[in-house]
């Protein structure tokens, strides 16, 4: 196949997987319309368990009482599900479309349509992979809504053709960097979803229908929640402070040097550890550490999305190449007037 | 787990009335604030949000540039920026007390705490609570078994995983239990990860204290030594000194880079790579490096990193009396992707008058339809150097610094031709151009390149390195290893043997339950159950 065949393939699997994704979604929202009408403690013989652990919804046998709504919600249920499996295949293809098109092939993540496009991938992957062992058929309709928007945003706002990396982001150290830092953007990402999740359920814990009814208990939201942050922190840790450094230092001959794109990297890093410690805090439980997680997560895809489009300093540039300095530091420059110091730099790594 | 030291001290010696404290006690009262763990959770929360401005006002150390310019568009801002420390928000004073204030918090945090467990280290399990039935996490059941066998079963399968508290020290509260726990190396692990921040924290301050970052535009040919005149420019850490500077000379002697014709990236070079000679001390011998994007060559405790490249346009420029007053490689300076660039030219020593050209560099050069000069690639195909000129006084004289890059118009005047028109020069390799009123002649012999290196020593990388890869295991300890106790307790009655069993999970929100009935299976002698881990624990 040739480049344009690959990259035209990786432009219709991003089109074909949109609308699966969308469809998934629909008939997530079918079952969970059709839920509503059920009182919560009505169990559904669905195939994925609405709750689990100890905040498991009491469990009653309401087939002979709602035949008809049962079956119907089992059946979108698992439609959905086989719908976002599929999506999620598609999407893998648009991916590695994406790198094979490139010359010479490469890792699908040069620019930010790229970085979303993985992104989106780990999130519904992370869940497909998740969803059985934590139970987590209730977040079905969130994650996929998520991936649908995020991936419209993507296609609308942020394409960008194929074009090669430039010269210093051909690394190994790219790809550690970047697959850690995708991963870790998805497991925060899912954890945040629960803390969402949480701090409504926790403002109205008595409800009896409805679609926060069958979401799990706090405690369970709360501990699933932890339970992704704990492992994203670690993951995230060794894409921001250790790979990342390492990197900068070939690159740019500084391991850390306060760019806008590594302070965010850190401001996110600094209040996911303040989670962490809430966690552990007398006062702090709860309420006040779900808010610190959504706060983490607020700053991670400020930091993603934001800091491209309100920061001109960042070397981490997606968008035209920086403009780096080479004059001296204490010599007044601009004879033109249009401040002729630079380019010519030989380009930047991303993060 | 919550922290010994936010307990409240509400007991007061006597004879005093609630409120007053002696100096000790408010030391005391001080110290408890700061290293407890709700400060250590704001001062992180003020950590993050001090460290926002940085990214939003352009930073010295940064950008120095965007620094200087955001100045002079804000002239009433810029001294309440530069008083508060905006320009330089990570080596202000309010960013290093936060930093600081945190760390004795941490230092405060982790020494009683790593006595704490090294006490705990050895001591043994805690004895069996009387009443295990009233545990969140327990179970019983009945066995014909003596309770001597149940109890020898409990310390052989607790054994494997646990440590097991002593048998038999004759104490009868211990009576027909066994205590178990696992799980000690969580709390290494949390201490390790917090000792190891403070680590990272020395080797990043080391670099930036005893460090130096300079940087050097070499023209092909021409060698650099390393002293600090032959930087461009020069930013030394707080403590640096210039005898640090390792004795290396080195030169470019090729540079080579590939422009990209076709394609997507077509316009955009590639494969850039500079061979560099150099020597690590004067007589030592000379080595040979082939310096190229992501390959640093480090000679000694400094790295060279190329950075950025361009043309230095070789001008001649004979004067009046046609003596030659200026020759050689000019660095022009880049002003955009295709490497369009400006320079100037300062002939000082030319007669009647001094000579100073400034003006363009086209690699390739083409003209729109309009009949405007473009520059289509970066690869000098067709170059061309557009110049005007400008005589009378360089102001190089008055000893003051000037720039290279910059002509200080004060005392010149843009030459013109007898239409009373500004001359332009447009030269290309090999032309000549004779300047009017018997200024001189100018010639642009060729092109040579010219590579921006940037060089640096950070001292302490590794170190902080270290502590990461360090804070990194503890890390993964403190999050992923569950601390545990376990407690085996067999009583004989009438009708066989009462078994209870109790665990209790000491990192929070553990999930108990299959780990009871697998230990029950076990202790029965059965296969364990097909528990299903749903790990929301
Ligand atoms: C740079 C500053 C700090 C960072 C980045 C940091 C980070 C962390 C992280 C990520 C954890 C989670 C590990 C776990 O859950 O076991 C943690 C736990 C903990 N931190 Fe810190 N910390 C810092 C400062 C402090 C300070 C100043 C204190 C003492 C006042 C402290 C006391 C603790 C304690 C006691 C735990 C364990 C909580 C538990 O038992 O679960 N930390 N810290």
């Amino acid at each position: 196949m040739t480049d344009a065949a690959w990259e035209t393939l990786s432009n219709q699997a991003v089109a074909v997987c949109g609308v699966v994704y969308f469809l998934a979604l629909i008939s997530h929202l079918v079952q969970w319309t059709a839920l509503r009408k059920l009182p919560v403690d009505a169990e559904v013989g669905t195939e994925v368990p609405v709750a689990v652990g100890a905040g498991a919804p009491v469990v009653q046998d309401v087939s002979e009482r709602e035949p008809d709504v049962e079956r119907r919600t089992a059946l979108f249920g698992r439609l959905g599900l086989l719908l976002t499996i599929i999506a999620a295949a598609v999407h893998l293809v648009a991916l590695v479309g994406r790198g094979m098109a490139a010359d010479p092939n490469r890792v699908p993540w040069g620019n930010m349509y790229e970085f979303t496009l993985s992104g989106t991938f780990v999130v519904a992957a992370g869940y497909l992979l998740l969803q059985r062992r934590f139970g987590l058929a209730w977040m079905a309709p969130i994650v996929v809504a998520l991936v649908v928007v995020l991936l419209m945003v993507d296609v609308v706002w942020l394409y960008d053709p194929v074009s090669p990396l430039s010269e210093a982001l051909s690394s190994p150290w790219l790809v550690i960097h970047v697959v850690s830092a995708v991963i870790a953007t998805g497991a925060f990402t899912l954890g945040g979803i629960c803390s969402v999740l949480y701090l409504l359920k926790d403002r109205r814990p008595a409800r009896s229908t409805g679609y926060l009814a069958r979401v799990p208990e706090p405690a369970t939201l709360d501990r699933i929640s932890y339970r992704m942050h704990a492992f994203g922190f670690p993951v995230w840790t060794f894409a921001v402070l250790i790979t990342g450094p390492i990197w900068a230092h070939q690159a740019w001959s500084s391991y850390w040097s306060w760019d806008p794109k590594e302070v965010w990297a850190f401001i996110t890093w600094v209040v996911y550890a303040a989670y962490l410690h809430a966690r552990a805090t007398a006062g702090w439980k709860g309420r006040n550490a779900a808010m610190l997680a959504l706060l983490g997560l607020a700053t991670l895809w400020f930091n993603f999305i934001g800091i491209n489009f309100f920061s001109t300093t960042s070397q981490h540039s997606y968008a035209a190449p920086a403009v780096v300095q080479v004059v001296p530091q204490d010599v007044p420059v601009g004879a033109t007037g249009a401040g002729p110091a630079s380019a010519g730099e030989l380009g930047q790594p991303l993060g | 787990m919550s922290d010994p030291r936010d307990r409240q001290y509400d007991r007061l010696p006597e004879g005093r009335r609630a409120g007053e404290l002696t100096v000790r006690e408010l030391l005391r009262f001080a110290w408890r604030q700061i290293t407890s763990m709700r400060t250590a959770l704001v001062l992180l929360l003020l950590l993050a949000l001090a460290a926002v401005p940085g990214s939003i006002v352009p930073q010295e150390g940064v950008d120095a540039l965007a620094a200087s310019r955001w100045r002079d568009d804000h002239p009433r801002l810029a001294p309440v920026y530069e008083t508060l420390g905006l320009f330089d928000v990570y080596g202000s004073v309010w960013f290093s007390a936060i930093y600081l204030l945190l760390m004795i918090s941490l230092v405060g945090c982790i020494v009683p705490r790593t006595i704490v467990y090294w006490r705990a280290m050895r001591a043994q399990p805690p004895r069996a609570p009387r009443n295990l039935s009233r545990l969140p996490d327990a179970t019983a059941y009945r066995t014909d078994e003596s309770a001597e066998q149940v109890l020898a079963r409990a310390r052989e399968v607790l054994g494997r995983r646990h440590r097991v508290r002593a048998a038999g020290d004759g104490d009868a509260a211990d009576d027909g239990a066994v205590s178990a726990e696992r799980g000690y190396l969580r709390e290494a692990g949390n201490l390790v990860f917090h000792l190891s921040v403070v680590v990272v924290l020395v080797g990043f301050a080391t670099g930036g204290l005893f460090g130096y970052k300079g940087g050097v535009i070499v023209v092909e040919g021409e060698p650099f030594g390393n002293t600090p005149q032959y930087y461009d420019d020069l930013v030394p850490g707080r403590l640096f000194s210039p005898d640090q500077l390792d004795p290396f000379t080195f030169t470019v002697d090729d540079f080579e880079v590939t422009w990209l014709t076709e394609g997507r990236g077509a316009g955009q070079a590639r494969g850039f790579s500079a061979d560099v000679r150099y020597r690590e001390e004067p007589g030592a011998e000379e080595q040979t490096y082939d310096l190229r994007v992501n390959h640093p060559l480090t000679i000694g405790g400094t790295d060279l990193f190329l950075i950025g490249h361009g043309y230095a346009p070789v001008i001649t420029i004979r004067d009046g009396t046609g003596e030659l007053v200026y020759d050689g490689p000019t660095v022009f300076l880049p002003e955009d992707q295709s490497l369009r660039s400006f320079g100037v030219v300062k002939a000082a020593s030319a007669e009647p008058q001094e000579i100073g050209l400034q003006g363009l560099l086209f690699p390739t050069f083409a003209m729109t339809e309009e009949g405007d000069p473009v520059n289509l690639f970066g690869q000098a195909v067709n170059p061309l150097l557009s110049l005007s000129v400008y005589a009378g006084d360089l102001g190089m004289d008055d000893g003051g610094a000037q720039s290279v890059y910059e002509l200080d118009l004060d005392g010149l005047e843009q030459v013109t031709d007898e239409d009373g028109k500004n001359v332009r020069l447009d030269l290309r390799p090999g032309e000549s151009a004779e300047l009017p009123n018997g200024l001189g002649t100018v010639t642009f012999e060729g092109l040579e390149d010219w590579q921006r290196i940037q060089i640096s020593q950070t001292p302490g990388k590794l170190v902080a390195l270290g502590g990461v890869v360090a804070a990194l295991v503890g890390l993964l300890g403190s999050l992923f290893i569950r601390p545990r106790r376990v407690w085996v307790r067999a009583r004989e009655d009438g009708d066989g043997t009462l078994v209870e069993v109790a665990a209790l999970d000491r990192s929070g929100g553990g999930d108990i339950a299959p780990v009871l009935a697998d230990l029950v299976a076990e202790l029965r002698g059965q296969e364990p159950p097909e528990t299903k881990r749903d790990g929301t624990s």
